[in-house]
């Protein structure tokens, strides 16, 4: 399986993500330019994290218009796996691959520190490997993680069972102290319909190995490739 | 008539819309309360763009403005705008 990370001006965790894959994961994986008007055949492509032209305007809006997120469009659209973490995820909101946006951080501040998330569904391309409920130990590190979505979206989210990962406590519980940021609904990470983009602010990428902390960020990683697996 | 006349200016102005949680806002209008203004009911913040673009006798700027707010300028999910044409 090749993966591919796609580099914007900004990006910062595009090498960790490659590292994490290259490494950790052992699967193929190489960088993909913003200019790039090919994904180079690979099965799943990682928009990282970072701070895309300097966050200007919005998160995530100027980047949207990169050459290559037309390409991602039409990967997606076709049934192929993308990965937005913390700004790609905020890219994946600004170009319509996921609904909703990012408000700023109810305490206005950058926050970089491990929460716990739970991971509400087993039955995607992303937690295939983890259980109903599992608690994962991952960082976050972002000013505009202030998930938000108008009621009807919200709605649709949950009939649909798009609601991957929420914020909660070490024991799993979804509480508005284990909140961060505000997110609505906790919420940490989404799908779309189709079950094949996943947007979420925490960094899997940075918890992939026991001497960074944890390494439950694997979960995500090798649920892809088992996804990928079975699916060949 | 010079070059420079026939530049049109536009200001736009971007607010979150009504009921979208402003942590920005809240957080000045408590500033203002601890510096001891009494009164302030609500603060909103937003951002202003002021657009100078070169006249186009084809179309009409309130379109062009309008097109721009809606492409780029904005995020409709969370954000409302509104703008003039100055001249």
């Amino acid at each position: 399986m090749k993966f591919g990370v796609i580099i914007f001006p900004g990006s910062n965790c595009d090498y960790d993500a490659y590292m994490a894959i290259k490494t950790v994961i052992k699967q193929d994986v190489e960088f993909l330019w913003h200019q790039d008007v090919s994904l180079h055949n690979c099965d799943c492509v990682i928009l990282p994290g970072g701070f895309s032209y300097g966050d200007y305007l919005r998160t995530g809006a100027i980047a949207r218009f990169s050459s290559i997120m037309k390409e991602v469009m039409d990967f997606a659209k076709d049934g192929g796996l993308v990965v937005g973490i913390c700004n790609g995820f905020q890219i994946l909101l600004e170009v319509g691959l996921l609904p909703g946006a990012m408000l700023r951080n109810t305490s206005l501040r950058f926050i970089c520190k491990f929460v716990h998330i739970r991971a509400e569904y087993e039955n995607t391309p992303f937690t295939n490997l983890c259980t109903k409920g599992q608690v994962l130990q991952i960082p976050i590190a972002h000013t505009d993680g202030n998930y938000f979505i108008p009621d009807e979206g919200l709605r649709q989210l949950v009939e649909n069972d798009q609601i991957v990962f929420r914020y909660c406590d070490e024991n799993g519980k979804v509480t508005p102290e284990a909140n961060p940021n505000g997110s609505l609904e906790n919420i940490a990470g989404i799908c779309n319909q189709t079950k094949n983009v996943l947007g979420m602010m925490p960094h899997p990428e940075r918890a992939s190995e026991a001497i960074l902390g944890s390494d439950d960020g694997k979960y995500v990683f090798q649920s892809i490739v088992n996804f990928f697996n079975q699916r060949r | 008539m010079n070059k420079e006349n026939e530049n049109r200016l536009a200001v736009v102005y971007v607010k979150l819309k009504d009921g979208v949680l402003d942590p920005q806002g809240s957080t000045i209008k408590n500033a203002l309360e601890n510096m001891g203004y009494q009164g302030i009911k609500q603060i909103r913040s937003g951002k202003i763009f002021e657009i100078t673009f070169q006249k186009d006798e084809k179309r009409k700027p309130e379109d062009l403005i309008d097109e721009i707010c809606r492409k780029l300028l904005t995020n409709p999910i969370i954000e409302k705008y509104n703008f003039e044409i100055i001249k």
